[in-house]
C-alpha cells in the first residue's frame, strides 16, 4: 500500500493534524488542500524551494542572451551605421535586454515550478480514494507514505483517527 | 450604539474587510459549486448563444477584410502620404492598452495585496490575452507583405541580415511577444487548480479527460501549493515591470520619432496612464453584464465596481494631466510646429474627432466623483463606454493629427479609414468577444481557488 489517509472539513483541523504528526516524528508525509492554507508547508518541513534562485538564474540568462544577440548583430556581423549611432549603442540595447531577462525568467518560473511539483503527472495512488476528489473542492487530507520509517498500520491509523479527521483511508497503489 | 451608517460611503461593517468584497454565508463548496456550474451543470444562457453568434459573425468579417488584404495589398486601407500610418497602428496601440489592466489586476494588485482582485483577475486576465491576440493582428498586417513578418524576427538567414535593434519597432516586437507569452503563463498556471476542480467534477468522460489533461495531475500538494505561490508572486513581480515596459516601448513608437506632436518625453507615462484607464474600463465594460447574466453579484460585489470606478478616475485625471501638458508645452515651447500641431488640434480638419476625445476621456470620467455613479453598475457601464471610445479617439488624433500636417505644408493631407480599415477593426473587437464567449462557456470565470481562500479569510474573521 501507499499510505494512510485522513479526511478534514476545515484546513485548521488539518493543519494541527501536520503539526503533531511532524512532531511524533513522521516525515514522509504530504498534505492536500483545495487552497494554499498558511504555515502547512511549513508544518511539513518544508521551507525553502529552489524555484527563486532558478528564476534569477533564468533572467540572466535572458539578459546577458539579449545583449549579446544584440552585441553580435550589431557589431560583429552586421554593424550598419544608422543615425550615426555607434555600433555598440547600448541605451539602444536595453529594451530588448530587459524583455528578454523578463521572458525568460517567467518561462522559468513556470515551467521550473512544473518540474519541481513533478507535473504533468497523470496519476497518483492518492487519486485512488474516492473521497479524495472533494481535494479540489472543500476536503482537507494528510496522507501518511509507508515508507516513513514510523509507519505501522495499527498504530499509524490510531494516531490519524486521534486528530478526529472525517475518515481514514487506506491508500492503495 | 453604533453610528447610523453614512448613505454616501460604502457600507462598513465590523469585519468589513472580507464581506465587503465577498457576501457573507459562503463555503467552501458554494463557491465552488456556483462559479463551475457555470461551465458544467447550469444551461448556456440565450444571451450567451445571441452574444457568441454576433461575434462570429463578426470574427468572420474580420477574416475577410484579412484575406482580401493579404491578396490586393495595403492599397485597400485609408494609408497615404503623409499619413503613412493609420487604423493599423491606433488599432494596436488601443487593443495593447487594454491589455494592460488585466495584468494590473492579476499581477501589481497581488503585490500591493488588495483582496478585491480576486473575483475579477481570472476573466480580467483572459481579457488581456485576446486583447494582445487582436492587438497582434495589426502589425503582423500592416507591414505590406505580411507572408514576410518572420523577418522582424532574429533569427540566421540566407540574407545575411539581422534585424535592427536600435528601433523602437524591434523593441515591440520583443516586447509585445514577451507580454503575449507572459500573459499566458500566468493566466495558465492560474487556472491549473480551477482545471483540477473542473476535472473532478465533470460530468461527462470527455470533458473530464480534457480538463484532467490540462490540469497536469494537481492533487493540491501542500509541497505543490508552496512551489506554486513562490512561482505565482515571482510571474507577479516579473509582469508588473512588464506592463510599464511594454506600453513603454509602444509609446516610444511615437516618441522616437520628429514628428511634432510625438516627439514628447510625457509619452511613456501618458501612455501606460493611458492603458490602464482604457483597460480598466474595458474590464468594467465585461464585468458588469458578466455579473448581471451569470448572478455572480455575490463575488463581484458593489465595492469591485466602486474600487474599478475609483481607478477608471485615477487613470482619467492622469491622462487629462498628460492632455493639458501637450498643449502647455505647445504653446509655451519655443517650437513654432508644435504650437501649429495644437491648433490644429483644436480648430482643423479633425476638430470634432478631438472635441469628441476630450468629452469623452475628460468630461465623462467626471462623473465617478460622484458616489451615486460609482454605486450604480449602469452608470459605470455607461462611462466606461465613453472612455473605451474615448481611448480609441486618443489614438486617432495622436496618429493622424500629427501625420496629416507635419513639417512641410506642401506635403499636407487628409485621412479616413475605407470601408476595409473599418470592417477590419469592427471584426477584430468581434474576435475579441468571440474568445471572450468561449472562455466564459469552458473554463472558470472567476478564480475557484482563491475565492477560498476569502472564504477562509472570511470565516477567520468571524464574518
Amino acid at each position: 500500500m501507499y499510505g494512510l489517509m485522513a479526511a478534514y472539513d476545515e484546513p485548521e483541523a488539518l493543519l494541527q493534524a501536520t503539526q503533531r504528526a511532524y512532531e511524533v516524528g513522521y516525515r514522509r508525509m504530504d498534505a492536500y488542500s483545495p487552497f494554499p492554507v498558511e504555515g502547512l508547508s511549513d508544518a511539513l518541513g518544508f521551507t525553502r524551494s529552489r524555484l527563486p534562485l532558478l528564476v534569477l538564474g533564468g533572467g540572466m540568462i535572458g539578459a546577458l542572451g539579449g545583449y549579446m544577440l544584440q552585441y553580435y548583430t550589431s557589431v560583429i556581423t552586421y554593424p550598419h551605421n544608422v543615425g550615426g549611432r555607434p555600433f555598440h549603442s547600448w541605451p539602444a540595447f536595453i529594451p530588448v535586454t530587459f524583455e528578454s531577462a523578463i521572458l525568460v525568467a517567467g518561462v522559468t518560473a513556470v515551467l521550473g515550478m512544473l518540474a519541481l511539483n513533478g507535473l504533468p503527472r497523470p496519476h497518483h495512488p492518492v487519486f485512488n480514494v474516492e473521497r479524495f476528489e472533494r481535494v479540489s473542492n472543500d476536503q482537507f487530507f494528510l496522507c501518511i507514505e509507508a515508507e516513513d520509517g514510523q509507519f505501522d498500520y495499527a498504530g499509524t491509523k490510531q494516531f490519524l483517527l486521534s486528530t478526529s479527521p472525517r475518515e481514514v483511508a487506506d491508500v492503495l497503489y | 450604539m453604533r453610528p447610523e451608517p453614512d448613505s454616501t460611503q460604502p457600507p462598513q461593517r465590523p469585519n468589513e474587510a472580507s464581506s465587503s468584497i465577498l457576501a457573507p454565508g459562503h463555503t467552501f463548496s458554494s463557491v465552488t459549486e456556483n462559479i463551475s456550474a457555470i461551465v458544467l451543470t447550469g444551461r448556456t444562457a440565450r444571451g450567451w448563444y445571441i452574444g457568441m453568434g454576433i461575434s462570429f459573425i463578426l470574427t468572420m468579417l474580420m477574416l475577410y477584410a484579412i484575406t482580401y488584404l493579404v491578396f490586393v495589398g495595403t492599397g485597400i486601407w485609408g494609408l497615404n502620404i503623409p499619413v503613412g500610418w493609420g487604423f493599423a497602428i491606433i488599432n494596436f496601440v488601443w487593443w495593447i492598452g487594454i491589455g494592460h489592466a488585466g495584468t494590473l489586476i492579476s499581477a501589481v494588485l497581488l503585490l500591493l495585496r488588495q483582496p478585491w482582485r480576486t473575483s475579477i483577475n481570472r476573466f480580467a486576465e483572459a481579457m488581456t490575452l485576446f486583447a494582445v491576440s487582436c492587438a497582434g493582428i495589426f502589425p503582423l498586417l500592416h507591414v505590406g507583405r505580411p507572408w514576410l513578418a518572420y523577418w522582424l524576427l532574429p533569427y540566421p538567414n540566407t540574407m545575411d541580415m539581422w534585424p535592427q535593434f536600435r528601433s523602437p519597432l524591434i523593441w515591440d516586437v520583443f516586447a509585445v511577444t514577451t507580454y503575449a507569452t507572459i500573459s499566458l503563463l500566468f493566466w495558465f498556471v492560474g487556472l491549473i487548480p480551477d482545471l483540477a476542480t473542473l476535472r473532478d467534477r465533470s460530468q461527462s468522460q470527455v470533458a473530464r479527460i480534457i480538463y484532467g489533461i490540462l490540469a497536469m495531475g494537481w492533487r493540491g500538494s501542500a509541497r505543490h501549493w508552496h512551489r506554486y505561490q513562490t512561482a505565482y508572486l515571482l510571474l507577479a513581480g516579473l509582469a508588473t515591470p512588464l506592463v510599464i515596459s511594454v506600453h513603454t516601448v509602444v509609446s516610444f513608437d511615437f516618441s522616437i520619432a520628429i514628428v511634432p506632436g510625438w516627439h514628447a518625453t510625457i509619452f511613456p507615462p501618458y501612455f501606460v496612464a493611458g492603458a490602464v484607464y482604457a483597460g480598466f474600463a474595458m474590464v468594467l465594460t465585461l464585468a458588469i453584464p458578466l455579473r448581471a447574466v451569470y448572478g455572480l453579484q455575490d463575488f463581484i460585489t458593489a465595492q469591485h465596481l466602486q474600487n474599478m470606478g475609483k481607478v477608471v478616475l485615477a487613470t482619467g485625471l492622469i491622462v487629462a494631466y498628460g492632455y493639458v501638458m501637450e498643449i502647455f508645452m505647445a504653446f509655451y515651447g519655443a517650437n513654432p510646429y508644435e504650437e501649429y500641431m495644437q491648433v490644429n488640434r483644436f480648430v482643423g480638419p479633425y476638430a470634432t474627432q478631438y472635441w469628441c476625445l476630450i468629452l469623452c476621456n475628460i468630461a465623462a470620467p467626471q462623473a465617478l466623483w460622484f458616489n451615486r455613479v460609482r454605486s450604480s453598475a449602469i452608470g459605470l457601464f455607461i462611462v466606461a463606454l465613453f472612455v473605451n471610445v474615448g481611448m480609441w479617439l486618443e489614438r486617432f488624433v495622436i496618429v493622424v493629427t500629427s501625420l496629416h500636417r507635419d513639417f512641410l505644408p506642401s506635403s499636407w493631407g487628409m485621412y479616413s479609414g475605407t470601408v476595409w480599415d473599418w470592417s477590419l477593426f469592427i471584426g477584430s473587437i468581434g474576435f475579441f468577444f468571440a474568445l471572450l464567449f468561449l472562455f466564459i462557456r469552458f473554463l472558470p470565470l472567476i478564480s475557484i481557488f482563491e475565492m477560498r481562500e476569502l472564504v477562509e479569510e472570511q470565516h477567520e474573521q468571524g464574518g
